[in-house]
């Protein structure tokens, strides 16, 4: 039971913080709750089921519809934010925010119209779902793929931020983006490339976690941007360790709370706890940015 | 006349609908014209309807005590939840008022008196148009006068500058509580009004995307003004009506309407023709708006 328990907790988690760890590198950059994040995460869960149901393997599907969100993302970012930037409404304000919002409306909406309203599922045989077995705990293999999926990624994202050129460009922007430009930064690139990143993690979350319950439906992106939030907040607005380490709490906190106290409640764990973060502890557990005022 | 009569015959609900729109977008209106970006209200016109119906259908009590009630009820809640909350900055403070909203919603889903999922049915059906227009007559007034009024200045001068506010012996911490306390009691109004119009309320009433319309009537109406928020609510209200030839994709014009009003017109539809430069200054600050 306990080990069952543990291994759902995991595999939960580790799709939350998937999807978590682009949301939250938005936010550290540009300061922005990008609330068309989760529009991206669902269009790409449909965009790969559609390419699997012609007949395109999964992971080439993956991979594919995974660029998808990448690119959906950047132009996410010409069209509704790049605007506001170049008039100098900075991140915290209401438009940029609304503006995603009505990014997302626009996604959504094209969805629905060409896939429909109703949550489908992918045809037999098309994702692993041979049983396996560890412990006490049984699982299957598109369970651990995306486990595995989502460790790599995030690994190589924060490889990526540390080391590489490109990182160090996303970092500078992020402490700032004037000081950043005068250093010889390209920082509209560097957004645009943060998008790309972000967006990609995002769709990657959707396809696989639309594998994983082999359900793809146009209300998956509402059901998890709220949840995510409660991931950033609880691990610290920005912070990418952050994100990771809350996708995992709240998915062990979800799956354990229905395994030992009830059912009905088990939505309402992940909003308690970041109400309760935001009073208590408003930076998260590894947070740095104050978000009280004096 | 004859044709009025035919107008309002035909149209009665949606004008209806429109009315309780624009209650809603004042109610947000209020703290975003103290410059804080609270994302409750529609949880606030959740808990003032359950609580109005369900004196309504337990004790027969007429709408205005029972709306009375469920507004004070939803201010009661809002001081609670406001004390701790409106002390967070900008996103932050946006985001705990949707986490309270969620749960506030997961509570009505799993209580019995509240009737779970399914929600409550057969509320008497008490709400007529002049009723809601005599409401949204009246706050129109209260926005109007507040303006004039101490209270008001307040509130603008922590909108602009929270840290000059202070140094004139305004507490931002005080403005955006009370503020935030009458946001909740008039949603709760609009809630109520609700409830009682459509003989049936259950928690998928008063969800996130519900706010997200609220908070759209504020913005592309002028986003600290409260015509401009009334004039965004009875728009973005009448938009499905006339792209209805879209069907499924109908959506999409709110996308765009939005999208641009953003980019476009940030001062929103209110600020296209205003010539009150305070007016235009107050929205440009609500959009800027400081962390």
């Amino acid at each position: 039971m306990f080990d069952q328990q543990l291994a759902n907790g995991i595999f939960l988690g580790a799709v939350y913080a998937l999807f978590a760890v682009g949301y939250t590198l938005i936010f550290g950059v540009l300061d922005i709750l990008n609330l068309a994040h989760s529009a991206i995460f669902m269009a790409s869960s449909f965009v790969a089921l559609a390419l699997v149901r012609h007949g395109m393997p999964f992971w080439a599907a993956f991979l594919v519809a995974t660029a998808f969100g990448g690119a959906l993302s950047v132009v996410l970012d010409r069209v509704a934010f790049a605007p506001l930037r170049a008039r100098g409404v900075g991140g915290g304000a209401l438009g940029p925010l609304i503006s995603s919002i009505a990014f997302g409306i626009i996604v959504v909406s094209v969805v629905r119209g060409i896939f429909g309203p109703d949550e489908v599922g992918y045809p037999t045989g098309a994702v692993l779902s041979a049983n396996l077995h560890l412990g006490h705990a049984t699982f299957t293999a598109i369970d651990l793929s995306v486990l595995v999926i989502s460790l790599v990624m995030m690994i190589l994202l924060s490889m990526l931020l540390k080391v590489t050129p490109l990182g160090r460009a996303i970092r500078a922007v992020a402490e700032n983006t004037k000081a950043a430009s005068l250093l010889g930064i390209d920082v509209e690139r560097t957004i645009g490339l943060t998008f790309l990143i972000a967006g990609a993690l995002g769709a990657a979350a959707g396809i696989l976690i639309g594998a994983q319950f082999n359900a793809v439906g146009i209300l998956m992106g509402q059901r998890i941007e709220l949840k995510g939030l409660a991931v950033i907040i609880l691990g610290g607005m920005g912070s990418i360790p952050g994100a990771v380490l809350g996708g995992f709490l709240l998915g062990l906190l979800e799956v354990f709370s229905v395994a030992y106290l009830s059912s009905s409640y088990r939505d309402a764990i992940a909003f308690a706890v970041m109400f309760l973060i935001l009073i208590v502890r408003p930076a998260g557990l590894l947070g740095k940015r104050a978000a009280r005022t004096a | 006349m004859e044709w009025l009569v035919h107008f309002y015959a035909l149209h009665s609900k949606l004008i209806d609908q429109i009315g309780i729109n624009a209650i809603f977008a004042l109610s947000l209106s209020l703290t975003l014209q103290a410059g804080h970006l609270a994302l409750a209200n529609a949880a606030f016109g959740g808990i003032a309807a359950y609580v109005a119906s369900l004196l309504s259908l337990s004790r027969g009590w007429p709408l205005s005590v029972t709306t009375l009630i469920g507004a004070a009820a939803a201010a009661a809640v809002g001081a609670v939840i406001g004390l701790p909350v409106t002390r967070l900055r900008g996103v932050f403070l946006a985001i705990a008022t949707i986490g309270f909203g969620e749960i506030a919603l997961i509570v009505e889903n799993n209580l019995s008196i509240t009737g779970g999922a399914e929600g409550l049915s057969q509320i008497p059906n008490e709400t007529t148009t002049w009723k809601i227009y005599l409401v949204l007559a009246i706050l129109a007034f209260f926005f109007w006068r507040l303006r004039r009024t101490r209270a008001g200045w307040a509130i603008a001068a922590v909108r602009e500058d929270e840290y000059a506010a202070a140094s004139f012996g305004i507490d931002p911490a005080r403005v955006k509580f009370w503020t935030f306390v009458g946001s909740a009691a008039i949603a709760g109004i609009a809630g109520s009004l609700y409830a009682h119009e459509n003989f049936f309320i259950s928690p998928g009433d008063w969800g996130f995307s519900r706010m997200i319309d609220i908070l759209v009537y504020c913005v592309i109406g002028g986003a600290a003004s409260p015509w401009g928020a009334m004039l965004g609510a009875a728009i973005i209200s009448l938009l499905p009506e006339v792209f209805r030839f879209l069907h499924d994709y109908r959506d999409i014009v709110n996308g765009i309407v939005l999208l641009a009003v953003v980019i476009f017109a940030p001062q929103g539809i209110a600020g296209l023709w205003s010539r009150d430069q305070r007016g235009r200054k107050a929205a440009a600050a609500a959009e800027g708006q400081s962390r």
